[in-house]
């Protein structure tokens, strides 16, 4: 029997548990003027949690030994005695027997995997048999046994609300889990790139180029300052001299200025910059954008101007964080006291007045907490660098010179064709761990800043 | 403070400087009241430029997409007058396998060489790779077609798709001048685009596949991350314990929605693909890779929603003696439903339009085939995009653009739902 139709014979039985339960109750209760905690669904849910929950749990488990006892049932065979001893050819013998009998492939490279096919499916098949016993086994026992409990002295609730509890408190583990799995396996994979090329050697070496790697002394192609100069330069640099002044007036003139018809309209008409999404981005950058920059630089007689410059993917992104900059500064601008402002204004001060030497001075830390937040946005923005900017990487300050990014030399090097363990793949991970901690000490300092500052006016 | 620095008043003359009202209009005061009104002016239209500057960069990225883009549901076709000949009976072309008789009665070579009969030596490269197949539709819904002449607008080749659409290659605008002023050419709606998958061939590629593996992906993801948000989000705000447990649960939800999506890809590709060894570029893959990513934006969307619903709604229910689970489940999510699913989409959307991480799972390989369920190999919309726009084909520049608007098409949707979501049912309090 399939997994599937396992999974779906358990479920059904578990139905069946929930009706079985529930009838049970309803029927104990009919006549009788007590009042019960629980309601009859409450016991059908019950017999139906015990129905459900032990053979799936039984079956996961099973998933993750079976493979190893049906191997050793193969082993047992008579003509396993030819295979070769432990080793990649072994590996690889018992393998295509497992694809042929799962009917997986058909043709055999190993002469020896074809034997041991047929003791492999049959291996294969009694252990299933053995499986599904078991389970349904279960399923019944959990059920019938449940299903006698059943009774007025039963509190199904307290029951059921316990197994909600904690599968509430399950699902926000998830969110550690995934915290511990990105840190564990950065820093796992990473851990095996600087086994193999000092972390000096990678943090400041001045020279890149993952596509020769020299066998003796791996570290010298593999210095990352000219990404982490050119993740700055497009990201810190450029994006936000695009970003900045456009946001920021942006949020000015729509909290000070603006009717609030036209800022209902505005507003989420700017958001909508931020919703689209970066691939198209990229796309605009590298057909639009960047040839655009190139003319221009060729016309104010830049004999060498790139056409995948630095300016081209950094302007893009900085119209992408535009709304970003803007909602940060309006929040910002909108929690300084409205005390302040109307003071200076009855002091006889003009709007722009009131603006520029008290609202934004008051609203600073805000504001500089929410560019810290764009900033670590801008630099682990991946699509419109990997479209747009170079590959290769120069350390340079010439906006139309290429420039390379961290995110755009990760997707470089996992999508060429080089196997998992090269030192070309860690590096990737490498990189991706570095990105991480720059961007998580990024949002931890810009957060602080944005609480001490709400705050202060709280 | 100090007396020494407060300035000594001479006492005879303190009276006069007190009492004198400014004087408002004297030329220089009114010089100044001028620039100073001048300057808010300035500053007021520099602000009023930003916003519209900004709204004019999404103008322009929008309409130059549509305006690239918009041609690609057409496709230029060739009137091509054709007689088959074929060796081979009505009956067998209507049966069972009529597709395989009639390629194996060589109707690809009977279409190329009509092709050269009408239009010249070479007049089989006018015709698009694909366009004996739509002869091949024909002569099966009518099969009495193979021994009769008949004339049949077939797809022209990408170059002469491209050229007759505006900028091809002077060759090709040769062609296309010839092809006009024999009357050969047409314009007609590009059915394929949305029934077919990729292809190397621009004239035949499809977008149907990448969007069948975006759906199978968002279907994964919603599965995935909508209970285990909203479960998250309902612990943490109403029955978490104020403890450093629940302090840490808090903060990796609030870094995990910070994280760069392309560390996500990383993550996926060295605990799925490496760890548990799931196939490449599957959807499942990708669905659970952007199902972490998209959990952290619902708990904070379902944390505020839930935030929204007051004590009293609470209290009420406890009161007549519900259990805390009966109030949450009976009365508080249905009440936070609403902003919960509202913030759900948003966070659907940006999964739908997410690239990085899927290309780091490896789902940018070239499918020809719409995948048939969440382990087959597949791709979705963005990465289908960007596999278009790495093509150096230029009819490949107009399919992406218009994979573009498919994609827009699609995140307009599901934004405008979250805005009538929002407004329709979310209660101020």
């Amino acid at each position: 029997m399939s997994g599937l139709s396992l999974v779906i014979l358990i479920l059904g039985l578990a139905l069946i548990g929930w009706l079985a339960g529930r009838m049970r109750a309803a029927a104990f209760r009919r006549g009788s003027r007590r009042r019960y905690s629980s309601q009859p669904v409450h016991h059908g849910w019950f017999v139906a949690l015990w129905t459900l929950v032990p053979p799936l749990l039984f079956l996961v488990l099973w998933a993750t030994v079976s493979p190893a006892l049906v191997t050793d049932a193969v082993l047992t065979n008579p003509a396993a005695v030819h295979l070769p001893p432990l080793g990649f050819e072994r590996a690889s013998i018992l393998s295509e027997a497992r694809s042929l009998a799962q009917g997986q492939s058909y043709g055999a490279f190993h002469q020896l995997s074809q034997t041991l096919a047929p003791a492999y499916a049959a291996a294969q098949a009694r252990y299933d048999w053995i499986a599904t016993a078991i389970a349904l086994l279960l399923a019944f026992a959990g059920g019938a046994f449940t299903f006698t409990r059943v009774g007025p002295g039963l509190a199904a609730r307290t029951q059921i609300e316990r197994v909600v509890m904690l599968l509430l408190l399950l699902a926000s583990l998830i969110a550690i889990l995934t915290t511990m799995g990105i840190v564990v396996s950065l820093v796992w994979e990473a851990g095996r790139f600087f086994a193999r090329v000092p972390v000096a050697d990678f943090l400041f070496g001045m020279h890149w180029s993952p596509q020769v790697i020299s066998m003796r002394d791996p570290g010298a192609s593999l210095g990352a300052v000219p990404l982490f100069w050119g993740t700055f330069f497009i990201g810190a640099v450029i994006a936000m001299i695009v970003a900045i002044p456009f946001g920021l007036m942006s949020a000015i003139y729509l909290t000070q200025y603006a009717d609030p018809t036209t800022r209902k309209w505005i507003k989420p008409t700017l958001e909508m910059l931020a919703g689209v999404p970066t691939v198209v981005y990229g796309y605009f950058a590298a057909l639009t954008v960047a040839p655009a920059v190139r003319q221009f630089a060729v016309s104010i007689g830049m004999a060498n101007a790139s056409s995948e410059s630095a300016l081209a993917a950094g302007l893009v992104m900085g119209i992408m964080i535009i709304p970003f900059v803007s909602s940060m500064a309006d929040d910002s601008l909108s929690a300084v006291p409205a005390a302040m402002r109307d003071g200076s204004l009855a002091m006889g001060a003009t709007s722009s007045e009131t603006i520029r030497k008290v609202l934004v001075p008051a609203a600073l830390p805000g504001v500089v907490g929410g560019v810290l937040l764009a900033v670590s946005r801008a630099i682990g923005e991946t699509m419109i660098v990997v479209m747009a900017a170079s590959g290769v990487a120069t350390l340079t300050a010439n906006p139309f010179a290429s420039a390379t990014t961290v995110t755009k030399q990760i997707v470089d090097l996992l999508t060429g064709e080089a196997e998992f363990d090269s030192p070309k793949t860690l590096a990737a991970f490498a990189l991706g761990l570095t990105l991480f901690v720059i961007t998580l000490l990024l949002n931890i300092v810009a957060l602080t800043v944005v609480k001490k500052y709400r705050e202060a006016y709280e | 403070m100090s007396r020494s620095l407060v300035p000594e008043v001479p006492t005879g003359t303190a009276a006069p400087i007190a009492h004198r009202p400014t004087d408002w209009t004297t030329q220089a005061s009114r010089r100044r009241t001028r620039r100073r009104y001048a300057a808010e002016r300035r500053f007021r239209l520099t602000g009023l430029a930003a916003v519209w500057l900004s709204v004019g960069f999404l103008a322009f990225l929008l309409v130059s997409m549509m305006w690239q883009g918009l041609s690609g549901f057409t496709e230029t076709r060739i009137t091509l007058p054709i007689t088959l000949n074929l060796d081979i009976t009505p009956e067998r072309v209507a049966g069972r396998g009529g597709n395989l008789a009639l390629a194996g009665a060589g109707l690809e070579g009977a279409v190329d060489a009509a092709a050269s009969q009408a239009y010249g030596a070479g007049g089989a490269d006018l015709l698009s790779d694909g366009a004996w197949l739509r002869v091949r539709d024909a002569v099966k819904a009518d099969p009495d077609l193979i021994h009769r002449r008949f004339t049949i607008d077939v797809p022209a080749a990408a170059d002469i798709d491209v050229a007759a659409k505006g900028e091809g290659t002077p060759a090709a605008e040769a062609q296309v001048a010839r092809l006009t002023a024999a009357k050969a050419l047409s314009r007609g709606i590009n059915r394929g685009f949305l029934a077919q998958a990729d292809s190397t061939d621009s004239t035949q590629v499809g977008i149907w596949g990448a969007l069948k593996g975006s759906l199978l992906t968002m279907a994964v993801t919603l599965l995935l991350a909508f209970p285990i948000g909203v479960f998250a989000a309902l612990y943490l705000e109403e029955y978490a314990p104020r403890n450093r447990w629940t302090d840490l649960i808090e903060v990796s939800i609030n870094n995990l929605a910070a994280v760069p999506s392309i560390i996500f890809g990383l993550l996926g590709l060295a605990v799925f693909l490496g760890t548990f060894h799931m196939p490449r570029s599957a959807p499942i893959v990708g669905g659970l890779t952007l199902a972490l990513m998209t959990m952290p934006v619902i708990v904070i969307a379902g944390r505020n929603a839930i935030k929204g619903v007051p004590p009293s709604i609470r209290d009420a229910a406890l009161a007549i003696g519900a259990s805390p689970v009966q109030v949450v489940f009976h009365h508080v999510l249905p009440l936070a439903l609403p902003g919960i699913l509202t913030g759900t989409i948003i966070g659907m959307a940006r999964a739908l339009g997410e690239t990085a991480p899927l290309l780091m799972i490896g789902m940018r390989a070239f499918i020809a085939a719409p995948p048939g369920g969440v382990s087959d190999p597949a791709t979705v919309l963005p990465v289908q995009i960007f596999l278009w726009s790495d093509e150096v084909n230029r009819g490949f520049v107009e399919k992406t653009s218009t994979a573009i608007i498919v994609l827009l098409v699609f995140l307009l949707a599901m934004n405008g739902l979250a805005i009538y979501l929002r407004n329709r049912f979310e209660t101020r309090w």
